[in-house]
């Protein structure tokens, strides 16, 4: 587009007594093309945002840089339409709030801010959103017919749009189906499962299409775009959709390590989940020899919360144990229970059915088994029992009944292994290493993405593919296929039921954002993606490799091949690429590159040292703008810019900056590692890991390794940020000048 | 202000905390119109006031930030802060909803330069604070208040202070005659996010809260370890404002109790240990004592616990406390129970004590509501045979930021669900 460019400045809120406005707008925009420039002592007020309407209307203005207060406020008041760039340069909470007024220092910062904004509003160009050439389908998949898998069919139908179900066995219900009775909202009785209904609603919806006996043999494409081979009792069929809802399940934990519970030692030691299926099946009986049960006793935590077993609780077991126990009183009222626990985890209302359960005269012991045995025909527990605090033996058990917890479908049984890198530590002889859960290689096969990331969901280190974000427990490392249910997590099937509501939601939402050439959160409704210069590109597998999200494909001759509709535009591609040939209209390695070169760099007599912070503007940024709305106080010598997340940093910023005289480089990102607050994941991190290569940068410029400095900044650490700044000014203060300064 | 056009197509969102926020989002974001209205002067609700989640330990503004800029950026969502439902009729499909606005008395030219704030001299309690401080009647509800605008408090509208910050306003922000205000929506579907509110303290009379200053609440805490808090994020004793060197947090306080609140709150253990680490980490020397009666740190949550055991300045101890009683002179409290793992009577003195209150929902509680199912505690049911208004989050279940916004979500589609069948 050809534009016509505006900067306003506003001088309210002290901008105006703390700036020479009129120098400002000379010094600061004198390097660009500007055809309006005006200052005003309220421009987010009606009459200001007027001004800058009329030049719009009058003069084509079609580029507008306001330099004012931050771009978190009065956002909607400067949104000038879709056909207009605005970009806002920080004034107020970076420069008249907390620097000394009509100062050079002060005066001089904000130059170098409004010549950024200049810089960047120029390089800026208006998104023209992706559309794929491939039609675009709306259709959730959904892979398993479990009650979280039926539950997101359903619902998606019930909005309105269609559901494609494949179930691997050769009837729908899962575990849901093999449940004799539920316990559920609200927690009063137990009640029927309602698989039954379920199943018939789910086949007598138009809007669902069932596969069952059928496997998903391949995903490829992204969300709008997905291709699903499907086998279907052996038959191949394709079908399309825009996004995936992974809802495997669960299997019980494997009873046989529980030998310690005489678990395959004594027929009459049973699991929960066979405990149910005889249930439903009929009659609760003695495996051993067919005869009426009267006392049976459940351990808890059979292999859960357990450093050797399940480390996690399962969540639903204590009251699996209790709804058993009732089925046990209905057989027989004159039976007899013994649930024997850690801790007895009923929350929420649910507290109500263990008081049910208390009531029916349940005997519950605080303790662990320490022997389960045998004798004269009938079973026996003995146990710590905290309470007493002493050691019981509860003898003539017909049938003692082991809760064991839930694994995740995905967790492999045993951990596939790779071919180690070759600096990696604890690789085996044969060069082979294993691999992580957070690895697309990880888990058991379920969607066989045709991802260059690998096949399957990165899952959490128990193997389950669940968020690691409290707000976004639907953020997803791999774009438009969301996990639901007890895969995930697990969970009661209240919460299942939710659970798949949500993830549907959240499927049908990215189809629809997709369509449209949107991004999906966190940069929700952003238009850009990252474009190739694929001439230049070297094949280093930089990008391919880092993506978070596994967007980028790979062709044989290792040429990138992004999938747009899985990018989430953190550019953390643009920050690994060597090259450089990675760009969004808004964003580009060469536009932060023009912006940090438009910062003027005095000579070194004048003693003023200049710093570049690059900046995360998920927490970073706003920490910084409640330092300033605090109206706290840092040296001017500092220029933040902007990042979408500090993995889209790229080095050669860096590079450029000291080759040209900029005394250090601090870089403000989230927290990474296990607690990593990230918002895309990786981010970082792998800027964190990008940065042990500048040391050959500093060395080839012969200059000290302190000039570059990680900083973690959380959104609430803005009490931290000046003096984050000052020990960094007195490291570069002790280190001296940039000796670059003026080439 | 209220010049918002809605449809029969249009969802309304009640409640602008993590959960209301979720929902306007999600379906929004989906393509729907929304409104969403909050009660308080700023959207965030209980989670802006907390310091931090557990287990993760990680702010949550940071959450909060990345939703309220998806909000700026999604032209499809209005909210409205100050804000109640007064109103409501119809059936799904077809609500009328009348939209209460409290004046605020300060107008969208506020530039939250503070001059206001400078100016004014009354003060009043901060409730963001629980009343554990004071702030100015013109005031900024927290730093990150969204909107970010001030608000004047109702007692200095016509005092001289008000006028004063009226003067003293160079953008005409202030108006002080600005009056109650209504409006009237038309939407094919509500979602209910009113929240919680912890459970009165004072009812549970043995524990003495309220006549006690060292007896705080869980909630309370928050603030307390917040650095915006009204300590500084310092651990200290209400009564005398001394360092804590031990303290004691007493879970299921009013809960699990039929005389109370019969259920569990589901999240209470997990901010018990998660505030026994703000105390570790300010104060290293405090010994930590937390009475439970049962554990709850649901599925992976589990690894918390195990973390926190390590700790050995913080001892678990089986005990329902029977009892607190203050020593006048020092101000400490004395707990007394029963040590249900060693049968002995206990009797332990502490600088402060921590009830870990449960969560009360806020229940639907408007004159001529269409009804909606509820449980005998209050919690919202989402009976499909009374479709189109949903609960979502605490209102439902007392339960984690997670499982609220994952259940918002699912709330989110009920809604689009509600409006496709029509």
């Amino acid at each position: 587009m050809d534009k016509k460019t505006a900067v306003y400045i506003c001088t309210g809120c002290g901008i105006g007594d703390a700036l020479n406005v009129e120098q400002l707008l000379e010094e600061g925009t004198e390097e660009f093309t500007i055809d309006v420039s005006k200052d005003h002592p309220c421009l987010c007020g009606v009459e200001g945002v007027e001004v800058i309407k009329k030049d719009i209307a009058d003069e084509g203005i079609n580029t507008v840089i306001i330099g004012a207060c931050s771009y978190r406020v009065n956002y909607d008041v400067f949104n000038f339409g879709p056909d207009v760039i605005v970009e806002r340069v920080n004034l107020r909470e970076q420069v008249a709030w907390v620097m000394p007024p009509e100062d050079e220092n002060t005066q001089e910062l904000a130059e170098d801010n409004l010549r950024m904004g200049c810089s960047k509003a120029k390089d800026t160009q208006l998104p023209e959103p992706f559309k794929a050439e491939e039609e675009y389908s709306k259709d959730v998949l959904v892979v398993g017919g479990g009650i979280a898998g039926m539950t997101a069919a359903l619902e998606t139908a019930k909005a309105g749009y269609k559901a494609i179900l494949v179930e691997k066995e050769d009837k729908l219900g899962g575990f849901l189906g093999k449940m004799k009775q539920s316990v559920t909202m609200p927690y009063k009785e137990l009640a029927d499962t309602g698989a039954a209904e379920m199943i018939a609603a789910v086949e007598a919806e138009e809007k669902i299409k069932v596969y069952t006996s059928s496997t998903v043999e391949k995903i490829s494409g992204g969300p709008g775009i997905f291709s699903v081979d499907i086998k279907n009792n052996g038959n191949a069929v394709n079908e399309r959709a825009g996004a995936v809802v992974q809802a495997t399940g669960w299997v019980p934990y494997d009873a046989n390590k529980l030998d310690h519970l005489g678990y395959g030692k004594f027929k009459d030691v049973i699991t929960n989940v066979e405990m149910e299926e005889m249930a439903a099946a009929g009659k609760i009986t003695r495996p051993s020899d067919g005869s009426p049960v009267k006392n049976v006793l459940f351990i808890q935590c059979a292999g859960s919360r357990d450093p050797e077993h399940l480390p996690y609780c399962s969540s639903v077991c204590c009251l699996v144990s209790m709804k058993q126990a009732t089925y046990v009183k209905e057989q027989d009222p004159e039976a007899v229970n013994y649930v024997l626990y850690k801790d007895v985890r009923t929350v929420g209302q649910a507290e109500d059915f263990y008081r049910k359960a208390q009531q029916d005269g349940n005997i519950f012991i605080r303790g662990a088994a320490t022997e389960v045995g045998e004798a004269g025909g009938k079973l026996f527990v003995e146990a710590d029992d905290e309470l007493l605090g002493e050691n019981v033996k509860i003898e003539d058990l017909d049938l003692v009944v082991l809760a064991v917890g839930m694994v995740p479908a995905s967790k492999p049984a045993v951990t596939p292994r790779i071919k180690a890198p070759a600096d990696a530590e604890n690789a085996d002889e044969e060069g082979m290493i294993e691999v992580l859960p957070d690895s697309g290689f990880f888990a058991n096969s379920a969607l066989n993405l045709a991802y260059r990331q690998g096949p399957e969901l990165p899952t959490l280190k128990y193997g389950f593919p669940d968020s690691h974000f409290i707000c976004f427990p639907y953020e997803t490392r791999r774009t438009g296929i969301y996990s639901a249910g007890c895969v995930k997590r697990p969970m009661e099937t209240a919460k299942a039921l939710d659970d798949a509501a949500g993830a549907a939601m959240k499927a049908v939402q990215c189809s629809e954002l997709t369509a449209v050439g949107k991004a999906v959160h966190p940069r929700s409704g952003d238009m850009t993606y990252p474009e190739f210069n694929m001439n230049r590109c070297t094949q280093c597998k930089r990008c391919t490799e880092e993506c978070p999200f596994g967007a980028i494909n790979e062709d044989e001759k290792a040429n990138p091949l992004p999938n747009p509709t899985r990018c989430r535009r953190c550019g953390v591609c643009m920050g690994a690429c060597p090259e450089r040939i990675i760009s969004f209209k808004n964003y580009s390695v060469g536009m932060i590159g023009n912006m940090i070169k438009s910062v003027n760099v005095p000579e070194e007599d004048e003693e003023k040292p200049r710093v570049i912070c690059l900046i995360c503007e998920n927490d970073a940024l706003p920490a910084l703008d409640m330092a300033g709305i605090k109206r706290m106080k840092w040296s001017p010598y500092v220029r933040f810019v902007q990042m979408r997340c500090l993995g889209s940093m790229n080095l050669v910023w860096i590079a450029d900056s000291l080759s040209r005289g900029i005394d250090g480089i601090l870089l403000m990102g989230c927290r990474h590692g296990d607690d990593y607050q990230c918002h895309f994941v990786k981010g970082s991190e792998l800027a964190n890991t990008r940065l042990s290569k500048v040391s050959e940068t500093l060395d080839r410029l012969a200059l000290e390794s302190e000039r570059v400095k990680f900083v973690e900044v959380g959104i609430t650490d803005y009490e931290k940020i000046p003096k984050i700044i000052d020990d960094f000014m007195e490291t570069i203060e002790e280190v001296g000048p940039n000796p670059y300064k003026g080439w | 202000m209220a010049d918002v056009q809605t449809t029969n197509q249009s969802i309304l969102v009640v409640g602008g905390g993590m959960s209301g926020i979720t929902s306007a989002l999600e379906a929004a974001e989906a393509g729907y119109d929304v409104v969403l209205v909050e009660k308080n002067p700023y959207l965030g609700g209980r989670v802006a006031q907390l310091y931090q989640y557990f287990p993760k330990l990680c702010p949550p503004n940071c959450g909060l930030e990345i939703n309220f800029r998806r909000m700026r950026q999604n032209s499809k969502i209005r909210f409205f802060t100050m804000a109640e439902v007064a109103n409501i009729s119809g059936s799904e499909g077809n609500y009328n909803v009348t939209i209460k606005l409290s004046p605020r008395y300060v107008n969208d030219k506020c530039t939250c330069c503070g001059k206001c704030s400078d100016a004014c001299e009354a003060e009043i309690d901060n409730t963001f604070n629980f009343g554990m401080d004071k702030i100015k009647a013109a005031y900024l509800p927290h730093e990150f208040a969204f909107p970010m605008r001030y608000v004047i408090d109702p007692s200095i509208v016509e005092t001289e202070d008000g006028k004063k910050c009226q003067e003293v306003c160079e953008y005409g922000a202030i108006e002080l005659d600005m009056a109650e205000s209504t409006f009237d929506l038309n939407v094919g579907a509500v979602v209910w996010a009113a929240g919680w509110n912890p459970y009165e303290a004072e009812k549970i009379d043995y524990y003495g809260f309220g006549e006690y200053p060292n007896v705080i609440t869980n909630v309370m805490m928050e603030r307390m370890a917040s650095p915006n808090g009204p300590t500084q994020g310092k651990i200290l004793r209400p009564s005398d404002g001394k360092e804590v060197k031990n303290i004691a947090f007493i879970q299921c306080a009013g809960s699990r109790d039929e005389n109370h609140l019969p259920y569990c709150s589901g999240i209470c253990c997990l901010a018990s240990m998660k505030q026994a680490t703000y105390v570790r980490e300010r104060h290293p020397d405090c010994d930590i004592s937390i009475f439970f009666i049962d554990i709850r740190a649901l599925d992976r949550l589990e690894d918390f616990y195990t973390k926190v055991q390590e700790d050995e300045k913080i001892q678990f101890i089986k005990s329902k406390i029977a009892n607190i009683s203050e020593d006048e002179a020092t101000g400490n409290l004395l707990l007394e129970g029963e040590n249900t793992r060693t049968g002995e009577q206990l009797r332990m003195t502490f600088d402060m004590a921590v009830l870990a209150t449960g969560m009360v929902p806020n229940k639907i509680d408007i004159a001529g509501a269409p009804e909606v199912a509820a449980d005998e505690y209050g919690f919202v049911i989402n009976d499909p045979e009374k479709a189109g208004i949903y609960g979502a989050g605490c209102v439902r279940r007392p339960t984690d930021v997670a499982s609220s916004v994952a259940d918002a979500t699912s709330s989110a589609f009920k809604a689009i669900q509600s409006i496709a069948r029509r």
